[in-house]
């Protein structure tokens, strides 16, 4: 008896600076990660209007989401920005990191150009396109004033191709950010590979495609999974650049919620389509997740 | 640019005349012309909207009313800059965007600060004090840092209201410090976990605890990741619009929202040049930041991003 209570409170109170410490980590982990989320699934199965409210309506939040022509929008332009994002980030940035491989003279100086937008925020590189896109001001002007004067560019201000202008601004934020995880996949490439390649007669071209690509399978899978999380969040740059138009043809998901949310007093909805959102998200990490853990245990 | 690389382009013809095979020994090898010319018409693509900026925001209204945006101002003037600053309008309110730089500077320090402070915490815990369930939270923190904010945002809020500090600058560092823990507490963790242990052990020997060891021995010989943390967090808290919007009051909004209102408010006549102005004075910080850093924030980001 007398042993077993010192023991037990000795494990207890072990480390209690630690414990102590640990505390806001564990608030974050369990309260606001793990009870958040559950709690935001539960109620989008409510029919919370203005205050959350226990009123379960099964289905009928996701029934109505996914019957309102905005959010359907949102979806289909998310679809097209993230698809479109992915190919030409991936792109764009392994040419530019090869590019940057070559033992080129001012390397430090085409690095800080490629990589200073991802210094700024959303906001400021929305507005800036916003207005390098104006038809008044921007591209389209400049181009009319040299004498083209059917030149048209104004994909802001056309709700078929809106989504593309706000590629481009997205493309000239974040493209610099995966140049240089290229470039340093690039540099982690053994030198004797390059040599043997050499030494066989293989092109360069060929070397990248069929050797250097698949030894960066790693870096290209971690891209794709930060280029992929980071496409579901885009929400300031909608805001700052087009204000989801024109006539709404440039809305997003992250906008929907937040929109219906904090502006409708909508939670219900809101809640539901936060959900999707999530659901999106596991739809991409776990495969990678899955990826990584089966190529850990299989070394 | 156009001289540059239409320049370019015929040394590109000429050369192509050669025979093949020369050694890129030469200054305008194909192969040269090829690497250079991709990197200059991308640095160009990078360049043109902060050139812009910076040029429109030097010019008077008129001058860009007639002009074109790429052209370097006629007569320089500063008062765009004066004006973003002191005097531009949200709303009613029209004391310029220097509410909104003081609030970012308010909100930017102690939640650079206390973030940091808790996460440099988790991450010597979880490399040298590790208890049962610790790994746990870990886990739970690394896998949330992929749900999206928007999940866990109203939730966010009824924790706020409920401990009283929804809309103060109190609950926009919790917040801050809650959404920067997975990616600081990972960066520290692993750095600290790369040291030595013979370090940790030594000092435990010597009778050292928990705190001491922190305070007088990680603290002192892990500086290069605090600076890294701090250049992650300045730029991201400093960027930040979404929990601004959604976690503070008009009075107390950060600078990424109020130069949106200003700019993006319908009324009135859009004065370009105030408007780019203010922009470029919200990028400001970061921009410095990144300058300054040079490498550090390269590693930075590659840290955050490389290893999950």
């Amino acid at each position: 008896m007398e042993r077993a209570a010192p023991r037990r409170r000795n494990s207890l109170f072990k480390n209690i600076s630690a414990k102590i410490a640990a505390i806001p980590m564990a608030f974050t982990a369990l309260v606001v990660f793990l009870g958040g989320t559950i709690w935001t699934v539960v109620y989008s199965f409510t029919n919370s209007k203005l205050l959350p409210r226990l009123n379960f309506v099964g289905f009928d939040q996701y029934t109505r989401l996914w019957s309102t022509p905005r959010w359907l929008v949102s979806v289909e332009n998310l679809a097209i920005y993230g698809v479109l994002s992915l190919i030409f980030s991936l792109v764009i940035g392994f040419i530019l990191a090869v590019a940057m491989d070559q033992k080129i003279r001012f390397e430090n100086t085409f690095r800080t150009i490629f990589l200073y937008p991802f210094a700024l925020s959303f906001i400021v590189t929305g507005l800036v396109w916003q207005w390098l896109l104006n038809p008044d001001l921007g591209v389209q002007h400049i181009v009319r004033s040299l004498g083209y004067t059917s030149f048209t560019f104004d994909p802001l201000y056309n709700a078929d191709i809106v989504i593309y202008g706000v590629l481009i601004a997205g493309l000239w934020q974040g493209t610099g950010l995966i140049m240089v995880l290229m470039l340093a996949g690039l540099r982690g490439i053994d030198e004797e590979i390059w040599r043997a390649a050499r030494v066989d007669g293989i092109p360069t071209w060929k070397t990248y495609v069929f050797i250097i690509i698949p030894m960066m399978r790693p870096v290209f899978v971690t891209t794709l999974v930060l280029i992929g999380s980071g496409i579901i969040k885009v929400y300031d740059l909608i805001v700052a650049q087009t204000g989801g138009g024109p006539g709404g043809a440039s809305e997003v998901p992250a906008k929907y919620v937040y929109d219906l949310m904090f502006y409708s007093q909508n939670l219900g909805q809101g809640f539901a389509a936060s959900t999707m959102m999530l659901v999106s998200v596991i739809v991409i990490v776990v495969p990678w997740a899955y990826f990584e853990f089966s190529g850990r245990k299989a070394r | 640019m156009t001289a540059i690389s239409s320049t370019n382009t015929n040394l590109g013809t000429s050369t192509g005349a050669e025979p093949r095979g020369a050694k890129p020994k030469k200054a305008f090898s194909r192969r040269n012309i090829i690497i250079y010319g991709t990197l200059v018409v991308a640095a160009v693509y990078y360049i043109l909207p902060l050139y812009v900026m910076i040029v429109t925001s030097l010019k008077g209204m008129p001058e860009i009313r007639l002009g074109n945006i790429f052209a370097p101002p006629v007569q320089i003037t500063f008062e765009p800059w004066v004006k973003a600053w002191s005097q531009a309008c949200t709303g009613l309110n029209c004391d310029g965007l220097s509410r909104g730089f003081w609030n970012s500077v308010i909100i930017t320090v102690p939640s650079v600060i206390i973030s940091i402070a808790v996460a440099s915490l988790n991450g010597y815990m979880l490399a040298n004090w590790r208890f049962k369930g610790a790994d746990l939270f870990f886990t739970i923190l690394i896998v949330g840092a992929f749900i999206p904010y928007q999940v866990m945002l109203y939730p966010m809020v009824i924790i706020l209201r409920d401990l009283g500090v929804y809309g103060t600058l109190q609950g926009l560092i919790i917040v801050h410090t809650v959404f920067g823990m997975p990616i600081l507490t990972l960066l520290f963790r692993n750095y600290f976990t790369a040291l030595p242990e013979e370090l940790f052990k030594a000092a435990r020997v010597d009778g050292a605890g928990f705190w001491n060891i922190y305070f007088r021995i990680m603290l002192p010989i892990s500086l290069p990741i605090f600076v890294v943390a701090m250049i992650i967090q300045i730029t991201g808290i400093w960027n930040d619009f979404l929990f601004g919007v959604v976690f503070t009051k008009p009075d107390t909004y950060p600078m990424t929202v109020q130069l949106n209102n200003i700019v993006n408010s319908v009324q009135g006549v859009k004065e370009y040049n105030v408007n780019m102005a203010a922009t470029l004075i919200t990028g400001l910080v970061p921009l410095i930041v990144y300058f300054v850093s040079g490498k550090l924030f390269v590693r930075g980001i590659a840290a955050g991003a490389v290893k999950g």
